[in-house]
């Protein structure tokens, strides 16, 4: 008799693993939770690093500011155009304006900033910090008696929290920008009447509700970046897959806390 | 105050089932320099790190000064870092910022020296180990493994530490220049008073750093004397490592365990 067909071993095996899953993933949501609660620590104790928090304004703001305006350019550009042959659909096509802007505001623009800045700033995060794990520079720091979580982490988690709203708020304006620019020469709307009918349309907490969920992805992106590289393995394939960690783990739960502050925000 | 600048008592440490530190003693005079000698993986680097407070150890006691520091908090680690130098490995030099900085990082940092005087001062230090004020403002990735080496060093002696760690420091390097480390490593013992315990493989220069020698193996200290008795251990053990001979206990316990 086959000893895998066995349905009671079988349901054993599969209890046991369903089991260990969810022990991890309380263990993980602990020691994550520490993590979280010794970064704000270190944050209101000194001393603080303001050169190393202004090298990420720039490395984590600056240098994402092209990608995540193309993202928003274009996204402004295919709802209009989307919108447009949808509502033709039951004579709304004067409605393009407000769906560019709303939606920009309040989901497009937060949400694929904030996976934009996971896939360009959360992996390098990881990488780098991993690596300085990997090849002992963060035992060096504490031989040298420099904190590394001052140092290396709370820059970076402070920089992802201040600027990604600024770069949502830039990327806001860019992704209306595109919706005009297909509205104006490729629909024939009007250019004052567009721009007027979206100054007049969105209101402050459209464009505070898309900040508030900027700001929550930044420390998502940037706490899960540290995180992973800084508990990375030994090896370059430890570094490998704390990178990856750091990125499929910062997307989802930027997906699911999207839903969860639509939901608070808009209640 | 109490003779000993280090007490290792019984120190374990494992790693999933492997046990790495098995009840280790060591003891390092104030003063002194140590030269702790093992086969590789034998838990040389974890019983510095273990000292240093970069890992816990499962048990035992570890005193500095006669001072417990197994189980200090946070606070209390970071003032004990002070006392230490270490120079790692692998170098783990700093590789975002230039080398003079990597040598001043303790200065600017730890004592607050603002950056010109620092930087007066890495220089010093980088002629010391033999490179000249051209490195200072390479990159460590521009440098070769044994220049890279001696910036470690030189970041390990720059505030002039109580208690120096080296960690392998002649690996990778020519003989002569393995040689100037060797008497950089005296001379900070001997002019500055510091405490040394150094890990190597070069006999050589074992036989020209040490006060006194210890042999770890499996976990244990299984030799410590003066480097006087070195040759006439009686040890085994000892034996086979001084001489680098295949054959021998070592060998002999490792194939049966394999
Ligand atoms: N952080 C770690 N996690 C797991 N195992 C480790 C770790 N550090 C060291 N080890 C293991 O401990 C043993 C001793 O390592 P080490 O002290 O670096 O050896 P060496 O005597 O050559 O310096 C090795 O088998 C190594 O794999
Ligand atoms: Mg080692």
């Amino acid at each position: 008799m086959n000893m895998k067909l066995n349905p009671l071993i079988w349901t054993q095996g599969l209890c046991q693993t369903i089991g260990a899953m969810v022990l991890n993933v309380f263990s993980l949501v602990g020691v994550l939770s520490i993590f979280v609660f010794d970064t704000i620590r270190h944050t209101f104790t000194p001393p603080w690093y303001p050169s190393k928090l202004l090298a990420q304004f720039i490395s984590i703001g600056f240098y994402s500011l092209a990608v995540i305006g193309m993202t928003a350019l274009f996204s402004g550009m295919v709802i209009a155009l989307q919108s447009y042959t949808g509502f033709s659909r039951f004579n709304a096509e004067g409605a393009v304006a407000n769906v560019v802007v709303l939606t920009i505001t309040r989901e497009l623009a937060p949400v694929l900033a904030g996976l934009m800045l996971a896939a360009r700033v959360g992996a390098s995060i990881a990488a780098e910090i991993g690596t300085m794990r990997v090849t002992e520079q963060i035992d060096a720091l504490r031989t040298l008696n420099v904190n590394p979580m001052k140092y290396l982490v709370v820059p970076r988690v402070l920089a992802g929290l201040i600027m990604l709203p600024i770069l949502v708020f830039i990327a806001d304006i860019i992704g209306v920008l595109g919706g005009w620019l297909v509205g104006v020469y490729v629909l024939d709307f009007s250019s004052a009447g567009y721009l007027r009918q979206t100054l007049d349309f969105v209101t402050f907490n459209d464009v505070s509700s898309g900040l508030i969920k900027a700001a929550v992805f930044g420390l998502i992106v940037t706490i899960m970046g540290c995180y992973n590289g800084y508990n990375s393995g030994r090896g370059a394939q430890g570094v490998g897959r704390a990178t990856t960690n750091a990125v499929v783990s910062s997307a989802i739960l930027i997906l699911i806390f999207n839903y969860i502050l639509t939901q608070v925000l808009f209640a | 105050m109490s003779d000993y600048k280090i007490e290792m008592t019984n120190v374990c440490k494992t790693f999933g089932t492997k046990h790495v530190l098995d009840g280790v003693d060591l003891k390092v005079q104030r003063g002194t320099s140590m030269v702790l000698l093992g086969g590789s993986g034998s838990g040389k680097s974890v019983t510095l790190k273990c000292i240093l407070g970069l890992m816990q150890p499962d048990s035992g006691s570890i005193k500095i000064d006669g001072q417990e520091i197994t189980g200090l908090n946070e606070k209390q680690r970071d003032e004990q870092m002070t006392k230490f130098g270490m120079l790692f490995q692998g170098g783990a030099l700093f590789d975002s910022i230039p080398v003079w900085e990597n040598v001043a990082f303790g200065l600017i940092h730890s004592e607050n020296m603002d950056k010109e005087d620092a930087r007066i001062i890495a220089i010093e230090k980088l002629k010391a180990v033999g490179l000249g004020a051209k490195v200072a403002d390479l990159y460590p990735a521009e440098l070769s493994g044994g220049m890279q080496k001696r910036v470690s060093l030189a970041r390990a002696i720059a505030t002039n530490p109580e208690i120096i760690f080296f960690d392998e420091p002649t690996t990778g390097l020519d003989p002569i220049m393995a040689d100037v480390i060797n008497d950089l490593i005296v001379q900070c013992v001997k002019d500055l008073g510091a405490t040394a315990l150094t890990i190597t493989h070069d006999m050589a220069s074992a036989r020209k750093i040490a006060d006194h020698v210890s042999m770890i193996y499996e976990g244990k200290i299984i030799w410590s004397d003066t480097i006087a008795k070195l040759d006439n251990s009686e040890n085994p053990y000892v034996d086979q490592f001084i001489h680098g001979r295949a054959y021998g206990p070592i060998t002999k316990h490792a194939n049966m365990a394999g």
